[in-house]
């Protein structure tokens, strides 16, 4: 995405309060105001994001290496890597995974169908459509699923109707596939809308070149499309994974805490609902995940570059 | 979660609806027709079955009959009241705090410090990667009582979390006009910095700024995570909390908040493509 911004001041505007302003001035003071005021004008910025993202972030892994009087320890690490809690980021990894690859595949799918279609209000339809739900997650996306496939739900009641009662079979919401089932009504769009540009970059003139040697369509897709998608499919399943793997508010608002995935952990832990004195334990749980979210920034950053190689 | 879709929104649109997008139009084998179709039935089902069933429940009685009772409820139900008005406290001050933080400092960095400028994308791109829930246990472990005590504690908090839209809306808006051209030709026809700010960069940055606004006041008026932690309880914290006592208002409050988010989405999403096609003229025209 920073890529795609052009430039509009030149290198040579970087030198603010230009020289013509300032006649005939010591050059001490026409270098102080040369870095003084970026520096004072920059500063409420760095400032406020000092404030509301540095320091509790670096609190987060400071508490998470401390005992409940302050002094440090290893134990809330190990805690956070065993017995239920362990689980927890487990269930978290898992879920992540099945809501990042699943939604990937047939967000590529969905995405490519709308493509070649000829249709343009199609098109534009999905494409708002897209934007605007891979926006939404959250409270007002659980209880819609509720309303439609809860114990009382219309989609539920039309399927007793009908003689089936998924309930029976283990297929109700408030469990693990449940909240994966849900997490898809924002994970398909996003893809949608991350893999677009890299569909629309695959090149007639290399599906014509592959024809010309006497390729079918399977070996064009095989040896020419995938390859060059892939590292743009890997990249969006890398975001879908980060976004999975963070959400909170749609898994607690669904399962009222019940479910034991990792961002639900320490929202209980920190709340003092379970055992109080182990609010600790909580940042430490939040350490870990900083710590899989940054690899999966590292990954996607790497895939990225790849991703450019043939797209633009 | 949501924060990576309206990325994607800005970046993606342009190019789903551009003009190279039927340029792939060629031969096409009817086989390939009903694959298609298929795809589009099932994703149309899942998508809009909920909305459909959202938008019936909220519209019935207990007895499964057509009822606006659920609706005409709503404002009457404890806690509603404070909790609506809360959230638009907490909107109104969000905004305002987010566009007197950014704007000014977008401005400064495209104008002055180009260099700087992929140091604050970094930033800004960061409350996506560090989640919410991890954001606000460490603001609660760090931070002191009479501010934890206070709500607008989370307006601070949103400022940070609404900082990749608001960031990306105005770097775009001021991508898209010829800012340095502007500013020198006010400058040079005697406008003060202050004059120049608000006589002609501002109604210049106005699309650009309203999507910025609307994108945070739909982020806050959406916010679950961090009220909820906090122990304040807006909107959504409502609506989760008061969920055992009737399903039919908490489903009828849900479809608003939704309906009012798409709205104001689509209305975004909409003004983008206006902006877009009106950046795109001008540079045809020069």
């Amino acid at each position: 995405m920073p890529e795609q911004v052009t430039d509009v001041t030149g290198p040579g505007t970087s030198v603010p309060g230009s020289v013509t302003t300032a006649p005939r001035r010591s050059p001490v003071l026409r270098r102080l105001k040369r870095v003084g005021v970026p520096t004072l004008a920059m500063t409420p910025f760095f400032v406020y994001v000092i404030l509301g993202l540095g320091i509790p972030a670096i609190a987060v892994v400071n508490l998470a290496f401390r005992t409940s009087t302050g002094k440090f320890t290893l134990a809330n690490m190990r805690a956070a890597t065993t017995g239920v809690y362990r689980v927890g980021f487990e269930n978290s990894i898992k879920m992540a995974l099945i809501t990042s690859i699943i939604p990937g595949v047939l967000g590529v799918i969905l995405a490519y169908a709308i493509q070649t279609g000829r249709s343009g209000v199609m098109r534009r339809l999905v494409a708002t459509a897209s934007g605007v739900l891979a926006n939404f997650g959250g409270v007002n996306l659980t209880f819609m699923f509720i309303a439609a496939y809860g114990s009382q739900g219309i989609i539920t009641l039309w399927l007793h109707a009908i003689g089936i009662n998924p309930y029976s079979h283990g297929l109700r919401l408030p469990t693990f596939y449940g909240v994966s089932f849900v997490y898809m009504y924002f994970q398909i769009p996003l893809m949608v809308l991350v893999i677009t540009p890299a569909l629309l970059g695959l090149r007639q003139s290399w599906r014509e070149a592959a024809q010309n040697m006497g390729a079918s369509s399977w070996r064009y897709w095989r040896h020419v499309g995938v390859p060059v998608l892939l590292p743009s499919i890997l990249g969006g399943m890398l975001l879908l994974f980060g976004s999975s793997f963070a959400a909170y508010a749609t898994a607690e608002a669904l399962t009222g805490g019940i479910i034991a995935l990792a961002p639900i952990q320490i929202g209980d832990l920190v709340n003092g609902n379970v055992i109080s004195g182990q609010q600790n334990l909580g940042y430490a749980i939040g350490f870990g995940m900083l710590l899989v979210l940054a690899v999966t920034m590292i990954l996607y950053g790497l895939v990225r570059r790849r991703a450019s190689k043939w797209l633009r | 979660m949501a924060a990576i879709g309206a990325m994607g929104t800005e970046m993606a649109l342009d190019q789903i609806l551009g003009p190279e997008a039927s340029a792939s139009r060629g031969r096409r084998r009817p086989r390939f027709r009903t694959w298609r179709l298929v795809v589009m039935l099932i994703a149309g089902a899942y998508f809009l079955a909920p909305i459909y069933a959202g938008l019936k429940f909220a519209l019935q009685n207990d007895a499964n009959h057509f009822s606006f009772f659920a609706v005409k409820a709503l404002p009457t139900e404890p806690g509603f009241g404070a909790a609506f008005w809360l959230s638009i406290r907490l909107s109104f001050v969000t905004v305002v705090l987010s566009m007197i933080l950014m704007v000014p400092t977008t401005i400064y960095v495209h104008l002055r410090l180009p260099k700087v400028r992929r140091v604050v994308e970094f930033i800004t791109i960061l409350p996506i990667v560090i989640p919410p829930i991890i954001l606000i246990t460490g603001v609660l472990g760090s931070y002191p009582l009479w501010l934890k005590s206070s709500p607008y504690l989370l307006s601070l908090m949103y400022v940070i979390l609404a900082m990749p839209f608001v960031y990306r809306s105005l770097d775009a808006g001021l991508s898209a006009i010829d800012l340095k051209t502007l500013v020198e030709a006010s400058r040079s026809l005697g406008g003060s910095m202050f004059a120049t700010m608000r006589r002609v960069i501002l109604p210049n940055l106005r699309p650009a700024l309203l999507s910025a606004m609307v994108l945070t006041l739909a982020l806050v008026l959406g916010e679950f995570t961090m009220a909820s932690l906090d122990l304040w309880e807006t909107i959504p914290v409502w609506i989760v909390n008061f969920q055992q006592q009737d399903g039919h208002v908490t489903v009828a409050a849900s479809m608003l908040g939704l309906i009012g988010s798409w709205v104001l989405l689509t209305l975004i999403v909409s003004l983008d493509r206006s902006q877009s096609r009106r950046s795109l003229r001008k540079t045809g025209g020069l």
